[in-house]
């Protein structure tokens, strides 16, 4: 008995050593192309985990379901290899490591956030893997030189200028002055420079410029400055949290702020949460449903949006959009490159020029999407009903904005 | 800033109010992290865990339609029973032993804690609406919102009937025996064991109070306990155990030297400068006690 447990123990030790010397070559498997993608199913992240993960499935399912992907002469189909990061930054490498010399990954998807896509990307880079990646928006992403990364979203930075621009529009051209507030975190403090360098731009200047702590959730005093000062636009980025607690307490102490810009409108669902207290706040997002771009795949916004309402029960926010898109991507550039060797799919991925329904995408050298702006919508309510509308860029407007925002005594 | 607080005075008006409704909500989570402590010498790692549970109870009454601030009813009453759950399955294997091992325990149940709320109620942030309104003072230019004003006041009351509980009800005297001496408690016939479920029960359904008050005026997410557990841990240390008027103040203080520093030094130093002041009293407390021990000598 002794002999025989010896001998399974030496046999499972081979075996273990064997799968990590001899990885499996996935990449492509008969007629399957094999991504590998590490999103967060549980943790944190777990909602725009599923968000993104349910992106990526409609538009695996919809590019198989019309003819899949041509190489040399061949259609394949793709099918996503997916692991749970737990919303943990090392969990996500130690993943990327797994799919890579595991399971042979050769290319593979973004996941949820600038935080975990930071954590994989020197992964994939040390790795040679192409990835496409459409949740990570840190500038930091896009100065490190990576060669292997593409991300279909705009950067961070990119999120409010717009609003600073218009701001000093709606002035008549001349300098504002700007209260900010944003949470010291990688992804706001990106949105801060944006911020911002567009101040400097424009002359503006700063008079309020907190940043608030990760585990704050009250912002009273930075209103209370913001009322003591009366700034012409007030900033507000802290995702979800910060959204959601400057609304409420920019509407319970009675704020009044001829523009109030913020991100995570969507993330937050401030619309539905707050009602009429969110109304008129402008919200800088990726993408939005009414966007009039196209492509043979799943038509202009609105008809994705149906779809995916559809299928999965909800309206897709933009992280969903931006997810399908990246599949978009990767389908393009292994046509052009007519190749499943990864250097030549990253040089097809390098030189992408197209338009999807989310957004036309082109990425500069260092694998940032220039082609595509950020939109800004306005919360505007029809009795109790809140919706978000395109104000900017004016191209895609479905409404005007509403400047300066009514005081709270007249609402 | 150019200390924007001086050149407007009435700031210094609304920062103090602003302080005094958000530490008076601190102090009465304190106040259950005091009481578990002091009686059955555990450190709660859980309780910003526990705050939070109580606080998606009103929210789920919310979303059935109910006003969020009947959580303050319903909530300590399912809270308690959590609490004594807990004590049943996890916390009486860990009472009388280092308290290294209770501090891993809880931290435990809060890990627990977080992924079974996150799993249940979801990664989503959300509030529960009170629609309470605001109340202005000197001619506008001061604000409070009254959900403030009703958590601060709903936490008063709360504490008021704890302390009346504890000095006047069996089980009240009983829990302040156990915490003078378990063991004298013991041999004069109370059943400690009891004593410490039912401390740890009221220690959850303070956190139920405190936790529906935070789904009305803050914002609520399955790992936003934390910053809860180190306030109240804060409070006592500075408060000292046993000691409800000094966590009152301790609380209340330290809400409004937060406030204050938010002027001063600017919302980036806020919380770090609550902690240099933890790091202060307790440097102050230990030269103080040397020098008794020297007067001693």
């Amino acid at each position: 008995m002794k002999i025989f447990s010896k001998i399974l123990v030496i046999l499972s030790s081979i075996a273990f050593v064997l799968s990590l010397i001899s990885p499996v070559t996935a990449k492509v498997v008969g007629d399957k192309i094999v991504l590998g993608a590490a999103v967060s199913l549980s943790g944190k992240y777990s909602t725009n985990g599923e968000h993104t993960k349910n992106g990526y499935n409609m538009a695996v399912q919809r590019i198989n379901d019309m003819g899949g992907v041509k190489v040399n002469g061949k259609s394949y189909k793709f099918e996503i290899i997916y692991y749970d990061d737990e919303s943990d930054s090392s969990r996500a490498a130690q993943l990327a490591e797994r799919l890579i010399k595991q399971d042979g990954v050769e290319f593979m998807l973004g996941p949820y956030s600038s935080g975990l896509t930071k954590a994989i990307a020197p992964v994939t880079e040390e790795n040679q893997i192409p990835m496409v990646e459409a949740n990570g928006a840190s500038r930091s992403l896009f100065t490190k030189g990576y060669k292997y990364l593409f991300a279909v979203l705009s950067a961070a930075n990119q999120y409010l200028e717009v609003a600073i621009d218009l701001a000093v529009e709606k002035n008549g051209g001349n300098p504002i002055n700007l209260a900010m507030a944003f949470e010291q975190d990688a992804f706001s403090q990106d949105v801060r420079i944006g911020v911002i360098e567009a101040a400097e731009r424009t002359g503006s200047k700063i008079t309020i410029d907190d940043k608030l702590p990760k585990e704050l959730n009250d912002m009273a005093a930075t209103l209370a400055k913001v009322k003591a000062t009366k700034p012409d636009v007030l900033v507000v980025s802290g995702h979800s949290k910060g959204a959601l607690t400057a609304i409420r307490q920019i509407a319970e102490m009675k704020v009044d702020v001829p523009m109030l810009a913020m991100t995570h409108c969507d993330a937050s669902k401030l619309a539905k949460q707050h009602g009429k207290n969110s109304e008129y706040a402008l919200c800088a997002a990726q993408w939005h449903k009414t966007l009039t771009y196209e492509d043979s795949f799943f038509g202009d916004g609105m008809q994705f949006d149906k779809e995916f309402t559809e299928i999965y029960g909800y309206a897709p926010p933009y992280q969903a959009a931006e997810s399908a898109a990246a599949l978009l991507v990767f389908k393009d550039a292994f046509e052009r490159a007519n190749s499943f060797e990864r250097s030549k799919v990253r040089d097809a991925l390098a030189k992408t020029d197209m338009q999807t329904f989310y957004g036309n995408i082109k990425f500069s050298d260092a694998g940032q999407n220039v082609a595509k702006p950020m939109v800004l919508f306005q919360v505007r309510c029809d009795g109790d009903n809140c919706e978000n509308k395109v104000v900017a860029p004016t191209k895609w407007a479905s409404t005007k904005l509403v400047h300066p925002i009514p005081k709270w005594s007249d609402r | 800033m150019d200390f924007l607080i001086f050149q407007n005075p009435i700031l210094i008006v609304q920062a103090s109010l602003d302080g005094l409704l958000l530490g008076v909500l601190f102090a009465l989570v304190a106040y259950g992290m005091a009481l578990q402590w002091g009686v059955m010498n555990i450190i709660n790692v859980a309780q910003g865990e526990l705050v939070i549970l109580g606080g998606y109870i009103a929210y789920f009454l919310y979303t059935a339609g109910v006003h969020p601030a009947f959580g303050i009813l319903v909530s300590p009453i399912i809270m308690y029973f959590v609490g004594v759950g807990m004590y049943r399955t996890v916390i009486f294997r860990v009472v009388n032993r280092d308290l290294f091992i209770s501090i891993l325990a809880t931290f435990g149940i809060s890990i627990l804690a977080q992924q079974l709320m996150n799993t249940i109620f979801g990664s989503d942030v959300v509030i529960a609406q009170s629609n309470f309104g605001t109340s202005f003072l000197f001619d506008y230019m001061v604000t409070l919102p009254n959900a403030k004003i009703f958590s601060a006041v709903v936490s008063i009351f709360f504490a008021l009937i704890i302390v009346l509980y504890m000095k006047y009800s069996k089980l009240g005297r009983a829990i302040r025996a156990t915490a003078q001496n378990a063991r004298a408690a013991r041999i004069l016939g109370v059943d400690t064991d009891r004593v410490y479920a039912a401390t740890f029960g009221i220690n959850a359904a303070i956190c139920g109070v405190a936790g529906a008050l935070i789904a009305i005026t803050f914002t609520l997410h399955p790992y936003v306990g934390l910053p809860y557990t180190v306030r109240s841990f804060m409070i006592v240390i500075v408060a000292g155990l046993g000691n409800l008027p000094g966590v009152a103040i301790s609380g209340i203080g330290l809400g409004i030297f937060e406030e204050f520093s938010d002027y001063l030094f600017g919302t980036e130093f806020r919380i770090a400068c609550v902690f240099l002041l933890l790091v202060i009293i307790l440097v102050y407390r230990r030269f103080k006690l040397s020098r008794k021990r020297e007067y001693l000598k």
